[in-house]
């Protein structure tokens, strides 16, 4: 095992290479679709080819007489079978989730009949040969319109596309304003996106009914939560299932939520005593799986003429789409306590609006809602700079909250733990030769070029979303087991926790192994997702490390006849301070631990389980930098420099840190350039395949510096934050800032994202003719 | 829908394999279901994301691109081939060493289609291994360790001739 680490001594902070890979390499990796059981059956769905129709009749007959097919179902057969949501805001309305539908379907993809077959290619031909008659109704794609009065309803069954709405105020808005010397406006549209896992979301469940049993092998970022929300909407008891998240092939917020085909799938095993699979064709993932954004939002910033922030108000408009997932209303929430961003503002008033519309529903995706409240501030910050006449360093300069704040209320009364704003920010100058690149592109605007410089600076929440658990089991032979709650999908947790856990108990990390992604396994837990895993399911493993080294030191000391006080940890055990020689090894406290040789009153075993929940989120912050050109007879851009400095506090595993900055970084700037899930006026997608919808690719990637500062986190027992999403939050605003800039000779204002050629060569020619 | 199966006879891994097919069945579940070889990966179904890469006769295919019974006569070399024994290929060390790879979905493809290129290309820059991978996707790794994992392999493979 190769490292590479700044204090040779710990094994936190060194870039160990990835216990996980060797499977994966070499093509041993096992996801859903690679489990194999004798017998299993294949589904394949039927489904809507309209946004909004009613259903006037399903003909299956055809389908259910073709070779090798088991049965076919439609809504009516399986009753009422739904998808169980919470109701996250009082009043919300709630549109029936039929898990088959029944009587109408509010988007293209809704599932009509599903075919149950021997083998995937018999269902797909008899689910294909199914006929449905629809009576069409009028659609809204857009969130907007859909709350503008006389707007086609998504739902003819709700007399409103209105979901919820919250609302947060802070301070003195209206006096804020009233004194202010400018107000800054902006509307802005964030674009759909689609998360796109590479390995499409797929499902297989085993019955054992002489047990009362169900098994389900789920493509999950949480095997515990998916466990309970199948047992609600199954009506089955939570304790009878297995689910096992195996390989799971990415998530990015997408598989937090069941989804109606994983109910199906388990309703069918359970009905018809085999086991049953359903895989997602791509395109099924483009039309069923949860996608991100699709936020509008409207602000307003009051500021002073000097250019100090006053006050600040703003509406988001999340379009939800046409039905409900576990976390579908969760993304705009982010806004009631990120919407002011790094600066001092406490005269603040956010309010958020869910609307219904004829679409594939949001939920969360990398970042979910950071990346519209970081892209929301951060253009606000840079228009009303240049409203100003001011630099847009200064401006902000001048308003962020000081170190020595922290911890820092916001106007919307949530708490910032720490940040050192100013030292990301001179970090990513210092690393991107700022001052050299203005003059470069002064001078590249003299010649009439089109280049720009943009910044952004953010603080992000990370951890939260309740609790995570981990555990620590010492086995007789001394052997570490590490159980956790916070299951990866890709992420490196294998590694990250061994290096954890070895590092606390100074044992070699090949004595560690970390047991993830199955209910049976492991003690309860939450999952991956929300950059929480370093400090939630960090913070539970290094809690159960500790209280397993205290029993251990125990039971050294009764061993060796010392106080527990006097017993110190060396490499792979422990022995009496200041006499070395008196010393025992993790195999022999493991071995006393289970063979009555723990002190007089103490339990035997040595295997400690610890639920952690700070009780608050850890803020990271950062600084990301980039300069762009805009070809301007193509409108083609090319981003020359990008410049990322995050600050996540302790670093555990730098090499997958970085990693994870990448990745982020990646399915940012496909937001930023080139991604975007479009449905026409009449809410047919138009971007439902890899061929329509464009996903960065290795040659879209610009050149990039990652650089980093290290404030560690006083609120959890590593020092972390989370890094998962820094990439995505931060770099399409800055992105967008210096379009913005390339563009402002022109008199341009805003452009929405996607920075698509088209589209800014059409902005471009527009601005010629004003 | 139902035509009678054909027989082929293909080389897999250096395995001499014959079978029975349906006219319609992709190289790719040949290779997952018929075989059972699953760490060939299904993507997409638009023959864009690379998932499913393998060498056919020292080609790079997607094999959800081509019908197993194109595939009669012919060598077929998977993920599951590359390895010697417990030994990895140059480019399967080379994702280890520079974190090639984190959820592994896209992994056994971006191998197949790096391994070709190094053969057809042993000293490629960044721009010539970019085009390479311009048919496979990846949304985990923002492709950055990737093109660092395949220079590293390219270094080794060369580092190799020159010693032996
Ligand atoms: S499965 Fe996507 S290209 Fe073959
Ligand atoms: S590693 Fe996950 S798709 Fe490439």
């Amino acid at each position: 095992m190769s490292t590479e680490q700044s204090n040779p001594d710990s094994l936190i902070g060194a870039s160990v290479r990835r216990v996980e890979d060797p499977p994966l390499l070499t093509g041993k990796g096992c996801y859903v679709d690679d489990v194999k059981l004798p017998g299993i059956l294949h589904v394949a769905i039927h489904r809507s080819t309209h946004p909004h129709a009613r259903i006037l009749s399903v003909d299956t007959a055809e389908a259910a007489a073709m070779p090798g097919v088991e049965c076919v179902l439609t809504g009516d057969d399986i009753g009422d079978l739904v998808l169980r949501t919470p109701m996250v805001a009082p009043g919300m309305n709630m549109p029936d989730h039929p898990i088959l539908a029944r009587g109408a379907v509010h988007a293209v993809g809704a599932p009509i009949a599903a075919v149950v077959a021997e083998s995937a290619a018999a269902a797909q031909d008899a689910a294909a040969s199914i006929q449905v008659t629809y009576d069409s109704l009028p659609v809204v794609t857009d969130a907007e319109a859909a709350l503008e009065d006389g707007s086609p309803l998504a739902h003819e069954e709700l007399d409103t596309n209105f979901c919820y709405s919250m609302k947060r105020e802070g301070g003195d808005v209206d006096k804020a304003f009233a004194e202010a010397d400018h107000i800054c406006r902006l509307h802005m549209k964030s674009p759909r996106v689609v998360a796109m896992s590479m390995e499409a979301r797929g499902v297989l469940a085993q019955p054992d009914p002489a047990r009362n049993e169900l098994t389900v092998w789920l493509s999950t970022q949480g095997p515990h939560r998916a466990r309970a929300d199948l047992a609600n909407s199954l009506g089955f008891p939570e304790n009878r299932i297995r689910v096992i998240a195996p390989d799971v092939g990415g998530g990015f917020g997408s598989k937090g939520c069941v989804y109606r085909e994983d109910v199906l799938v388990c309703h069918l095993a359970q009905k018809l005593g085999r086991p049953v699979k359903w895989m997602a064709t791509r395109n099924e993932d483009f039309l069923t799986t949860c996608q991100g954004r699709d936020q509008a939002m409207t602000s307003e910033l009051a500021l002073s003429k000097d250019g100090k922030m006053l006050g600040l108000k703003v509406r988001v408009v999340a379009n939800l789409g046409a039905y409900l997932h576990s976390a579908t209303a969760g993304p705009p929430q982010r806004m009631l306590v990120m919407a002011p961003g790094c600066y001092q503002l406490q005269d603040v008033r956010v309010e958020i609006v869910g609307a219904f519309t004829n679409t594939v529903p949001t939920g969360p995706y990398r970042g979910a809602g950071r990346p519209e409240s970081v892209l929301n501030i951060e253009r606000l910050a840079d228009k009303a700079a240049r409203d100003l006449g001011m630099d847009p360093l200064e401006l902000r300069r001048k308003n962020y909250i000081q170190p020595d704040q922290f911890p820092y209320r916001t106007g919307v009364g949530v708490e910032y733990d720490s940040g050192d704003y100013e030292k990301s920010l001179s970090e990513a100058l210092r690393l991107s030769d700022y001052d050299q690149m203005i003059r470069d592109r002064d001078e590249a605007r003299q010649r009439g070029e089109l280049v720009g410089v943009g910044i952004s600076t953010f603080t992000e929440p990370s951890g939260g979303a309740g609790f995570e658990s981990g555990a620590v089991r010492v086995e007789r032979t001394g052997q570490i087991t590490v159980l956790t709650g916070s299951s990866s999908h890709g992420q490196g947790h294998e590694t990250v926790w061994a290096q954890v856990a070895a590092d606390k108990l100074k044992v070699p990390m090949e004595n560690v192994v970390v047991r993830h992604g199955d209910t049976t396994a492991v003690q309860q837990g939450t999952g991956t997702f929300g950059s929480r895993s370093a400090v939630m399911g960090g913070g539970a493993l290094a809690t159960a490390a500790d209280r397993v080294i205290a029993k251990a030191k125990a039971i050294a000391g009764n061993l060796m006849e010392a106080s527990p006080d006097d017993v110190v940890q060396t490499e792979g055990g422990f022995a009496v301070a200041g006499v070395p020689e008196r010393n025992v090894n993790w195999r022999q406290v493991a071995g006393a631990a289970y063979a009555k040789g723990t002190p007089a009153g103490m339990d035997p075993g040595l295997n400690e389980t610890a639920f952690f929940d700070p009780n608050r989120e850890a803020w990271g912050f950062g600084a990301h930098v980039a300069l762009v050109r805009i070809d301007p007879d193509t409108g083609e851009l090319t981003i020359e420099k990008l410049v990322l400095v995050d600050d996540i506090g302790v670093v555990l595993n730098p090499m997958i840190v970085e990693a994870q900055v990448h990745g982020g970084l990646a399915q940012g700037l496909g937001e930023a350039l080139c991604e975007h899930m479009v449905f026409d006026e009449n809410g047919q997608p138009r971007t439902g395949t890899l061929m329509d919808y464009a996903v960065p690719r290795a040659s879209t990637m610009p050149p990039v510096v990652v650089g980093e500062t290290e404030t560690p986190n006083p609120f959890n027992p590593l020092g972390v934050k989370g890094v998962g999403e820094a990439g995505t939050n931060g770099a399409p605003p800055a992105v967008a800032n210096a379009v913005m800039d390339a563009l402002s000779p022109l008199g341009i204002d805003h452009v929405d994202m996607p920075y698509t050629a088209p589209k800014l060569w059409r902005a471009i020619r527009e601005a010629g003719k004003g | 829908m139902e035509h009678p199966a054909l027989p082929i006879n293909v080389t897999v891994n250096g395995k001499a394999r014959a079978a029975e097919v349906e006219p319609r069945l992709l190289l790719v579940h040949f290779l997952r279901e018929n075989l059972g070889l699953t760490g060939t990966h299904v993507g997409c179904d638009t023959s864009q994301c690379g998932a499913c890469t393998v060498h056919v006769d020292g080609l790079a295919v997607k094999s959800c691109t081509m019908l197993a019974v194109q595939a009669d006569g012919a060598d077929v070399t998977t993920i599951e081939g590359m390895a010697e024994g417990t030994a990895l290929h140059p480019v399967q060390e080379a994702f280890q060493e520079q974190h090639g790879l984190q959820c592994g979905y896209c992994t056994p493809g971006m191998v197949m289609t790096a391994a070709h290129l190094l053969e057809t290309n042993p000293e490629p820059d960044d721009d010539a291994i970019k085009h390479a991978l311009e048919g496979n996707l990846c949304r985990c790794t923002g492709y950055i360790n990737i093109v660092k994992a395949i220079r590293w392999a390219a270094d080794q493979m060369r580092g190799q001739h020159a010693s032996s």
